[in-house]
């Protein structure tokens, strides 16, 4: 076990090293980056990642060039929980024989986006989890197909005007509910199963080092705004991310053994649904008479999650 | 990897190539940073030390790996890797900001100077 990096304010953190380099193609303002910046300087430990195809995946190693200052793995869309378990399981192999490759100790975390976790990567993910690898898998959850031009996955929210749910005359976009991938996890059994938000740093950076303490697998669900494809200018990601959290759209909670909830984050002013969605291009479409109605079932269907959340805190169970 | 193999076609490489680490002489590395991203933008964010309180949110924040921050203190932006998101200037907490957007075009001193008064509608 390692110790913990002190982090208590911004200008501790802003003394890490950056391992996460600039000059990788991902769009201005996507907030992949910046999760992914918070989450290694998290920890001085040497980490192992591996990816899922994505935007992050395609934007950071472009070939011959690699943004990453660390051991990087990628073999497939749908594996990057495979990958990286069974790099972990070749670490502690060869640590057995007495070849350790660094004093420090070695971190492994696997980045998907939605589409490599909830849709493709989920039998990999369940099946690694299952078997107790010591990982951490981050889902970049950007609701969609974001890398190949924006088509609708099992994250992308009802109302979501997407190119393969587009919103027209008859239909208002995306029909299905957002799968809860949150509570599937915790149902795995995971150690420590959380939701983050790179807006919200400490929070991010606080679950993020408890994640690393833990022996076996983690999830975290970090929401990534995308300019791009949820349609706003590239300088908002952050306010969005606000937005996302304030609404309870994105509760801030985390799960420990699969049972005990608590909510990390507690909006002052709750903000609605209304104000997250009206903000984003894809939703413009609900602001019309005949749509309306999925804007006020999803505000009912927030505050009912939340009050859940609530009380599964409360209760302690 | 020399700059000679940089100039190869990808149907040239022979398979399993070797990235090294970013440590060592710059012919050994292949860090995207020897990337520039600076001609993706068409604005460009401008630091005024006058009204920064060092709070680092623009550090935390910035995409890019941008912001340079030194002893716990902005030190400067990385103009080579900036995409000109704007996000910087976003979370700047101070009033007036100590970022501004300005066009590629305009110098930072020309900025400086034409830098926007403190906002009062924002205090009331």
């Amino acid at each position: 076990m390692s110790d913990i990096k002190q982090i208590k304010n911004l200008k501790d953190f802003s003394t890490s090293v950056e391992r996460f380099q600039g000059g990788h193609r991902l769009c201005p303002g996507c907030s992949h980056s910046i999760i992914v910046r918070e989450m290694l300087n998290a920890t001085d430990d040497n980490i192992c990642v591996s990816t899922a195809t994505g935007c992050l995946e395609v934007c950071t190693a472009i070939y011959p060039y690699t943004s990453w200052d660390l051991s990087w793995i990628h073999i497939g869309f749908e594996n990057a929980a495979a990958a990286i378990s069974g790099t972990e399981a070749m670490y502690k192999a060869l640590q057995k024989k007495g070849r350790p490759h660094s004093d420090k100790p070695t971190k492994f975390v696997a980045f998907g986006g939605d589409g490599g976790t909830y849709d493709i990567g989920f039998q990999s993910l369940s099946g690694a989890v299952e078997r107790g690898h010591d990982f951490i898998y981050v889902c970049l959850d950007n609701e969609g197909y974001m890398n190949t031009g924006g088509q609708r996955s099992s994250s992308t929210p009802i109302g979501g005007a997407t190119t393969t749910s587009p919103a027209g005359k008859v239909s208002y976009g995306e029909k299905r509910l957002k799968k809860d991938m949150v509570q599937i996890m915790a149902a795995h059994g995971c150690e420590f199963v959380a939701q983050v938000a790179p807006s919200k740093w400490k929070d991010l950076v606080k679950k993020t080092q408890r994640a690393y303490q833990a022996s076996g697998p983690v999830y975290i669900n970090a929401v990534s705004p995308c300019p791009t494809e949820w349609k706003f200018a590239p300088e908002k990601s952050m306010e969005i991310c606000d937005l996302a959290v304030d609404s309870c759209v994105f509760p801030l909670y985390q799960i420990e053994d699969g049972h005990k909830v608590t909510v990390t984050y507690k909006p002052k002013v709750k903000k609605t649904v209304e104000e997250y969605c009206a903000a984003q291009g894809r939703f413009k479409h609900l602001f019309r008479p005949e749509f309306s109605h999925v804007i006020e079932d999803w505000q009912k269907r927030v505050d009912a999650t939340w009050e859940y959340l609530l009380k599964r805190e409360e209760a302690g169970i | 990897m020399t700059e000679e193999h940089l100039l190869k076609g990808w149907e040239e490489f022979e398979a399993g190539a070797i990235l090294y680490s970013f440590d060592g002489s710059s012919h050994h590395i292949n860090n995207s940073i020897q990337h520039s991203v600076a001609d993706w933008r068409a604005e460009k964010p401008v630091f005024n030390e006058e009204h920064c309180i060092h709070c680092q949110f623009c550090w935390v924040y910035c995409p890019d790996t941008s912001i340079i921050s030194k002893d716990k203190q902005f030190d400067h932006i990385d103009y080579v890797h900036c995409k000109g998101c704007g996000i910087c200037v976003d979370v700047c907490p101070t009033n007036p900001k100590s970022l501004v957007m300005f066009t590629e075009q305009t110098t930072n001193d020309e900025a400086i100077r034409n830098w926007p008064a403190k906002d009062t509608k924002k205090d009331a």
